[in-house]
């Protein structure tokens, strides 16, 4: 079992250290500051950190405001906020406006467990990904976050970051060089492709080393970027696997699964089966059972990778 | 006694009232866009633009640029005569309004149009993206200025926020408003075009706004009223409000909406329509005889 990590305190130390070395970086809060650990650099760096108060719209404005002045914002609250409350300000000033503001969306997936259903957010992705002009990231683990914190800071043009609440198992050792918009290949396999973001990567680790015992083997997909989509990439794994299964924190409808169900769909039609929350809202628990109450789990990515396998076979049978 | 010349203020209100025959044309071109709110503004959005903004026309983007930002979007005939006429764009494009393939677009457009800081159009968003731009020119004036100003005043850039009334229904108002205060954003004036009617009918009607003083007073702003289309009264306050440095202002300006036009005034239906042929030739007329006044 791989180590364990805070991710939002890898966040708060990865918003130091872009603070020492981008003196344009702003950080903004909606009271949340001790929630997504961004009271970090509050405490680092007090005159480039503003509260505006439990006011998500007013949030996204004002750093739109800062943005227009040179500055890169970088503006923190829950991911259900940006992708319901702020959405228009959202679509308005940072896609329309094409406005320089990174979206810090704490608590994202189904993180917040306790907090329940209210404060989950498994929609964000398929609202983001719709809006023109917006990156959309997702990093696996607390590496990946700290390495494309920075790259986002000099990323030109809005960015939605999701960030886990929780501690989440570590996969890169530090030579991982993320690029924004380019997948990366976590595992070599010739079987089936497992696309998948965030937390799922890791569960997508595991499946596959369940599935080589029963032999099969399948390639992972880290996709942190959502958008731009790296469709290269995708369209390769499914002409050279036959198979896919897709990953996500998130509703099965609009996300990462959908995106890879666009794209093999036009490109290169193969079985294709999407892990996911299934078009309900979840409830209030602890984590790890709310993962395995509404199916985000090892098992369920394996369950669906040998389906997808089989479903291959009888296709080439007939 | 006001502190402009007489010759300033005959030609600005000279100015606005031919930017009332741009709109026409404008609106005239796709039988589209909002004459009501654009004649209303008119004198507040001259007085900026001819006087009171230190802008560089051939340096849309120069950092110590004062911002203006028209929240209440809809308004852009108005905003974009001032801004051709001004030499941000060539007034001949004026009449492209609303067409195809045009740069101006129904509601303003950053990437587009020469000027415009941000979008606009959905309302309610310039006092919190005023705010943002006022936090970063606080940020930047602590620094020393890369670029030097055109203008006598050294300082970087201010802001200003030109609303209209019905848009402040909006919450997200209140809550920008709020944060204004808070980071005490004396380079923030916001600008209200009171006209009193909105899209459907009497703004008192809709969601009153009474009193309407007391309640920026209450969040912390300073208030100012005025006559919102005289312009000695107009400037004068602008440059009042510049000496306030603790807190943001607001300069709450008495309109009429369709202002400059008889048969236009004080009636919600010019909100949105654009003239008939008989309409725009009595419109055009009247606006001409009042144009005539103020030649010198």
């Amino acid at each position: 079992m791989a180590e364990l990590v805070s991710m939002r305190k890898a966040y708060g130390d990865a918003l130091v250290a872009l603070g020492h070395s981008h003196s344009d970086v702003m950080v903004l809060s909606a009271d949340v500051s001790n929630s997504d650990f961004s009271f970090m650099f509050q405490e680092a760096f007090p005159e480039r950190f503003f509260d505006v108060g439990i006011a998500e719209q007013s949030l996204v404005d004002v750093a739109v405001g800062l943005a227009n002045g040179g500055y890169i914002p970088f503006a923190n609250t829950f991911a259900a906020f940006f992708a319901s409350r702020a959405l228009e300000m959202v679509r308005t000033h940072l896609c329309y406006g094409n406005a320089n503001v990174k979206l810090m969306a704490a608590y994202s997936g189904l993180s917040p467990s306790f907090d329940g259903p209210t404060h989950h957010c498994i929609t964000d992705l398929a609202i983001m990904r719709a809006l023109p002009r917006m990156t959309v990231i997702v990093p696996a683990d607390t590496v990946s976050l700290t390495k494309l914190l920075p790259a986002v800071a000099d990323y030109e043009g809005p960015v939605y970051f999701r960030i886990n609440r929780n501690e989440v198992p570590v996969i890169y050792g530090d030579d991982f060089k993320p690029v924004i918009g380019k997948a990366h290949q976590v595992r070599q396999g010739a079987d089936v492709t497992i696309v998948a973001c965030g937390l799922m990567v890791s569960k997508a680790i595991e499946a596959a080393a369940t599935l080589e015992t029963s032999g099969i083997s399948a390639r992972i997909l880290d996709i942190h970027t959502v958008k731009p989509f790296d469709r290269e990439a995708v369209i390769e794994a499914a002409r050279e696997t036959g198979a896919m299964v897709t990953a996500e924190e998130h509703s099965i409808i609009g996300g990462l699964g959908s995106a890879v169900a666009e794209v093999t769909g036009e490109e290169c039609p193969v079985p294709l089966r999407r892990v996911g929350v299934n078009d309900r809202f979840a409830e209030t628990g602890p984590y790890e059972a709310i993962l395995q109450g509404y199916g985000l789990t090892t098992q369920a990515i394996a369950d669906a990778a040998t389906s997808v396998v089989k479903a291959k076979g009888a296709g080439a049978a007939r | 006694m006001h502190a402009h010349s007489q010759a300033l203020v005959g030609e600005l209100t000279r100015k606005a009232l031919e930017f009332r025959i741009d709109v026409l044309n404008m609106v005239l071109t796709n039988e589209s866009g909002h004459i009501g709110g654009s004649f209303s503004v008119a004198e507040i959005l001259t007085s900026l633009f001819f006087h009171h903004l230190r802008i560089d026309p051939d340096n849309p983007k120069w950092p110590d640029r004062d911002r203006l930002v028209l929240s209440k979007g809809h308004a852009c005939p108005m905003l974009y005569a001032n801004l051709a006429h001004r030499g941000f764009f060539d007034p001949a494009e004026l009449t492209t309004f609303r067409s195809f393939d045009s740069r101006l677009q129904g509601a303003p457009d950053s990437n587009k149009t020469p000027g415009v800081e941000v979008p606009a159009g959905p309302l309610g968003h310039g006092i919190a993206i005023g705010a943002g731009m006022a936090l970063a020119l606080k940020q930047r004036s602590s620094k020393p200025s890369s670029q030097s100003a055109p203008s006598s005043r050294a300082s970087a850039g201010r802001v200003y926020v030109v609303l209209g009334d019905g848009e402040i229904a909006a919450g997200v108002i209140w809550e920008g408003a709020l944060a204004a205060a808070k980071y005490r954003l004396g380079n923030l004036t916001a600008v209200l075009d009171y006209n009193g009617i909105q899209q459907t009918g009497a703004t008192a009607d809709r969601l009153p706004l009474e009193p309407i003083a007391d309640k920026w007073r209450a969040f912390g702003w300073h208030v100012v009223e005025v006559h919102g289309h005289n312009v000695a009264e107009i400037l004068d306050t602008l440059d009042r409000c510049d000496e306030v440095h603790a807190q943001p202002s607001i300069i709450i300006a008495r309109t009429v909406k369709g202002k400059g036009v008889s048969f236009m005034e004080y009636d919600h239906r010019w909100h949105g329509k654009s003239p008939n042929d008989e309409e725009y030739s009595a419109a055009v007329a009247e606006l001409e005889k009042e144009i005539a006044k103020w030649q010198n």
